[in-house]
């Protein structure tokens, strides 16, 4: 017994050494991202952008001539984790703001931690839930989802299409988009005549098809994150469904065109700017940003940056702007981040309000198709 | 008329994904019918076969049919090198340390496969196209053919092997009586080397000739080779017709229940199922009960 | 029975004191969960290690104690302290009735029924969405409280949860020793020979299947306060997995092998976080060796080791 205290008090120890702060030069942020973990493509790409552009500042002499620390964690996409690494980072680390996390669930699970220790949080997650009621403390970068929906809503309406199928997936995500679609419909006079789900590991949608196929609704929108749509989309091909399929945000990267192959072909979806930054108009007030963001991410990485990764670009530069006006105390940067007027990022122009932490209007999407392998725009 | 139609989609659908569990799970009754082990890693030999498989083409622009060659072999060696060094060593082999240690090694696949191949999904081109078959009013995919085919051959494979080879005939004798096929003079532990070569070269070739189909990940194995797992406990742990209709019963119960009643519960439906045949069967549905050892 | 009673008040002495000697902050927030850890996996050990009976269903009981605690204080409205006994109650109640058909089944058959049982407990959770929110999760649950006091602090929070945790330990180990324990081991041994020395094994392995049921749903409870937030993901297949290795590791029938089991399995990934990316494969190869070369789990391991290399050091002088 004597033994298993001196083990349990040893390990203590160690890991106390092991996690004491470092001497506070710097000014420190905090990251939470699912590095690793079924959100990892969010999560990677979101650090890598973070880690490039505080590189980035600090190349050009930081913030004011403060460098910038970014103290970034893996999540793996659990929330207990999430909430934990919270703590170590306001309470260890003493970061004066936080970045992250990934996904909706855990950054649900965070705000209760912000909240009470008075850090800003500015998630990179979607759901709406997050910002709407306010809190004080968190912002988020992601678009919320209901400005996507909101995006095909319009178009469907435009093409006088009422009857739509829903096929979401039974995730954070989904769930999110799912409530979004249904919330909204009768604004736009659409008739919601199937809804069906499918789970994330899911490998053929056949029989979801097939019963969505039954109802004959006129459009499909199917909400979820790779590689569940592009097994939807082959297997719409499959079943000869030729009405139109529009997917969520969820799947914009160059990833998914590779993975539904022929399938993709006509497929609609509403993404932020990053993949057609270069079919922009010159006077987009996004494109500097833009075509800065994927010019970094290529030279840093070696492959593309995405709509992801722009999140984690757009809440570090809020960051950076919000501490410049105002110093890096934690509730000089909250209040200067409810200040922040047209800052045009990667995700959209942000202006953030007191009664507004997501700070995007619908004009953040843009509506496209792919075509011949390639994203173009619907006009 | 709809709903006749509509139903053999679901039937075909449901076959198609119930051959894929079929072949997981007979890669799980073969180390099990000759060591007792229930491989917790069965799924990432899957998942490294469809893997291996796209990095030989991507990587090397390997002929698919060298890759999948590459694949197959890589695999059996993973499977061969698992035996050595993970069960091999372990002096009190209780069912509970087997299952822990299994689940380390799929833990510890799974992580070096992310850390080697990254962590984006990858999907593998058809082997004959896209171009979807009818049958009967519903469709299926050339990939679902090929599938059913590779099912058929193995069990008959399998069958052969089992029953007319002498090394087939001593795994079997293995798995009846451990001692006393020692004492008849078979060499127990080449045979257990042996059933993780086998079912690791089964499950890999399971995993390629699905990727076209569900796509792979490092990720991909956990939840195939729960099913698969599930189709050879509904058989019986039999590695033969048994675990085959146990396949094809569980991929068309889900496929029918997400048609039929809710896409959300399908899988709560099929382990429902599961359950209730473990309760009023639970030596399989398809085999005579045994009496247990004292 | 007296070194027990010892060593119980030694380990009690050292929980409570803890928080004293630690730097304020983070490590009482990790500790927190070491205990809800720590109970969830005395539970399965009762079952695992003491009955022989293997469970990857686990979760599932957490999650309906966190969702039923969840559920009661978000949408109606009664005692969140009341609300934590009949959910604890009632999720005994659930394992008891099925624990009768479950428990008929051995070996693999009863790791796949009872990794059936969490599957589905886990889909439930993400698809009663007017319940408990389904994948989005639930939020707004409050902090316990007592009076006015309110448990809003990791210090405070760090005394709720150990003062369960020690109450269980204190509770296991009575049971371990009582008659009831000796039947259990039984039953471990050899189930046809307990029968046949009068042993109710059928009984008497539903009813440890409920208590450890009882005790994950208190820990779920507690857990679901302290988060003020949950969702399904915290309760999937990964997480019995999880405390299944927290049980081996720590010591199969050892109450304090639970607790050191709990202790590293939640601070493994801290102690990884060095290796990046690696930590995943550490992690397996970890999992591998212990149960090769440290069978009886660290509880026992560690002892023996030091056995080994002390007379060894000994000889060579």
């Amino acid at each position: 017994m004597k033994k298993l205290i001196t083990v349990a008090l040893v390990s203590f120890f160690v890991f106390c050494m092991a996690s004491a702060a470092m001497a506070a030069a710097p000014i420190k942020i905090g990251a939470l991202f699912s590095v690793t973990g079924p959100a990892s493509f969010l999560g990677e790409p979101e650090r890598n952008t973070a880690q490039m552009v505080v590189d980035e500042i600090n190349r050009v002499g930081g913030i004011k001539g403060r460098k910038i620390e970014l103290i970034a964690y893996d999540t793996g996409g659990d929330s207990t984790k999430a909430v934990q690494l919270a703590n170590k980072l306001i309470k260890n680390d003493q970061v004066v703001a936080i970045i992250g996390p990934s996904t909706s669930g855990e950054t649900m699970a965070v705000i209760p931690v912000v909240e009470k220790a008075q850090v800003p949080l500015i998630s990179c997650a979607a759901a709406i839930k997050i910002t709407e009621p306010v809190k004080p403390w968190v912002f988020k970068t992601a678009q919320n989802d209901s400005l996507a929906v909101a995006r095909i809503y319009e178009q469907l309406k435009k093409e006088r299409r009422t009857k739509i199928a829903l096929l979401t997936v039974s995730d954070g995500f989904g769930a999110s988009g799912r409530e979004q679609l249904k919330a909204q419909a009768s604004r736009y006079g659409i008739q919601i005549v199937a809804d069906d789900t499918y789970g994330p590991k899911d490998t053929d949608m056949t029989a979801q098809l097939t019963k969505i196929r039954g109802v004959h609704p006129q459009a499909i929108i199917c909400w979820g994150t790779n590689p569940g749509p592009a097994v939807i989309a082959r297997n719409a091909k499959q079943l000869g469904i030729n009405i139109p399929l529009y997917m969520s945000h969820g799947v914009s990267s160059k990833k998914f065109i590779e993975l539904a192959g022929d399938a993709a072909e006509g497929i609609r979806l509403p993404t932020g700017k990053v993949l057609v930054a270069d079919l922009l108009p010159k006077n987009d007030k996004q494109k500097k940003s833009l075509q800065s963001f994927i010019k970094d991410y290529q030279h840093h990485y070696r492959t593309e940056g995405d709509h992801f990764g722009g999140h984690a670009w757009d809440a570090v530069m809020l960051l950076r702007y919000a501490i410049e006006r105002g110093g890096d105390n934690p509730a000089a940067i909250r209040k200067q981040l409810e200040a922040t007027r047209n800052f045009a990022g990667i995700g959209g122009v942000f202006n953030y309000a007191a009664r507004d932490h997501a700070g995007l209007t619908k004009d953040a999407f843009v509506l496209v198709e792919v075509k011949k392998k390639n994203w173009t725009l619907v006009k | 008329m709809e709903f006749l139609k509509e139903t053999m989609q679901f039937v075909i659908s449901g076959l198609a994904t119930g051959a894929i569990y079929a072949l997981i799970g007979l890669s799980f009754a073969i180390i099990y019918n000759s060591t007792g082990i229930i491989n917790f890693a069965q799924g990432e030999f899957v998942m490294l076969g469809g893997v291996i498989t796209i990095f030989c083409i991507t990587a090397f622009k390997l002929p698919i049919l060298i890759a999948v060659a590459v694949a197959i072999l890589g695999t059996t060696a993973v499977g061969v090198v698992f035996e050595r060094l993970a069960i091999r060593p372990l002096k009190n082999a209780t069912p509970l340390a087997l299952i822990i240690i299994t689940i380390g090694a799929s833990i510890l696949i799974r992580g070096l496969v992310m850390l080697l191949w990254g962590k984006d999904t990858q999907a593998l081109p058809a082997f004959s196209g896209n171009d979807p078959i009818e049958v009967a009013g519903a469709t299926m995919l050339p990939q679902h053919i090929w599938i059913f085919g590779v099912t058929l051959l193995v069990i008959a494979g399998n069958r052969f092997f089992f029953h007319h080879t002498i090394t087939g005939k001593a795994m079997r004798a293995c798995s009846f009586n451990r001692k006393a096929a020692n004492l008849v003079g078979i060499s127990v532990g080449r045979m257990v080397l042996l059933s993780f070569g086998i079912s690791a070269a089964l499950g890999s070739l399971a995993g390629v000739i699905i990727a076209p189909l569900t796509m792979t990940a490092y990720d991909v194995g956990v939840m195939l080779g729960l099913k698969g797992f599930c189709a050879a406990i509904m058989g019986g742990m039999g590695s033969g017709l048994g675990t085959v209709l146990g396949g094809l019963i569980l991929g068309t119960l889900e496929s029918l229940g997400a048609g039929w009643i809710s896409s959300g519960y399908k899988d709560a439906i099929a382990f429902l199922i599961l359950l209730l045949i473990l309760f009023i069967r639970p030596q399989g549905l398809f085999k005579k009960g045994e009496t247990e050892r004292v | 029975m007296k070194s027990d009673k010892l060593k119980f008040l030694l380990f009690a002495v050292v929980v409570l004191a803890i928080p004293l000697f630690i730097p304020k902050g983070y490590l009482t927030n990790v500790l927190i969960f070491v205990g809800i850890n720590s109970m969830l996996a005395l539970g399965l050990n009762l079952l695992l290690g003491y009955a022989g009976q293997i469970s990857l269903g686990q979760a599932a009981f957490f999650g309906l104690g966190a969702y039923g605690s969840g559920v009661l204080n978000t949408q109606y409205v009664i005692n969140p302290w009341l609300a934590m006994a009949l959910v604890a109650v009632g999720v005994a109640a659930f394992a008891f009735a099925i624990g009768f058909p479950v428990l008929r089944l051995k070996g693999h058959y009863l790791a796949m029924a009872t990794l059936g049982v969490g599957v589905i407990a886990y889909i439930s959770f993400n698809e009663t969405v007017d319940l408990t929110g389904g994948p989005s999760g639930l939020s707004g649950i409050e902090n316990l409280s007592i009076g006015s006091f309110v448990f809003d602090s990791d210090i405070k929070n760090y005394y709720l949860v150990w003062s369960f945790a020690l109450v269980s330990i204190l509770l296991a180990m009575n049971m371990v020793n009582s008659r009831f324990g000796r039947g259990l081991r039984a039953i471990h041994d050899s189930e046809v020979a307990a029968r046949v020395m009068g042993v109710n094994a059928r009984l008497m392995k539903v009813q440890v299947f409920a208590l450890s049921a009882f005790i994950s749903a208190i820990a779920g409870s507690l857990y679901c306060h302290v988060m003020t937030f949950i969702s399904p993901t915290s309760f999937s297949f990964p997480v019995s997995i999880e405390l299944l290795t927290m049980v081996v590791i720590g010591g199969l029938g050892s109450v304090f092998g639970s607790v050191l089991g709990a202790l590293l399995l939640t601070l493994l990934p801290e102690m990884l976080r060095a290796f990046q990316d690696m930590d995943i494969i550490v992690y397996g190869l970890l999992l591998i060796s212990m149960t090769i070369y440290l069978p009886g789990g660290l509880v026992r391991g560690i002892p023996a080791l030091f056995r080994k290399i002390v007379p060894a050091r000994g000889s060579h002088a």
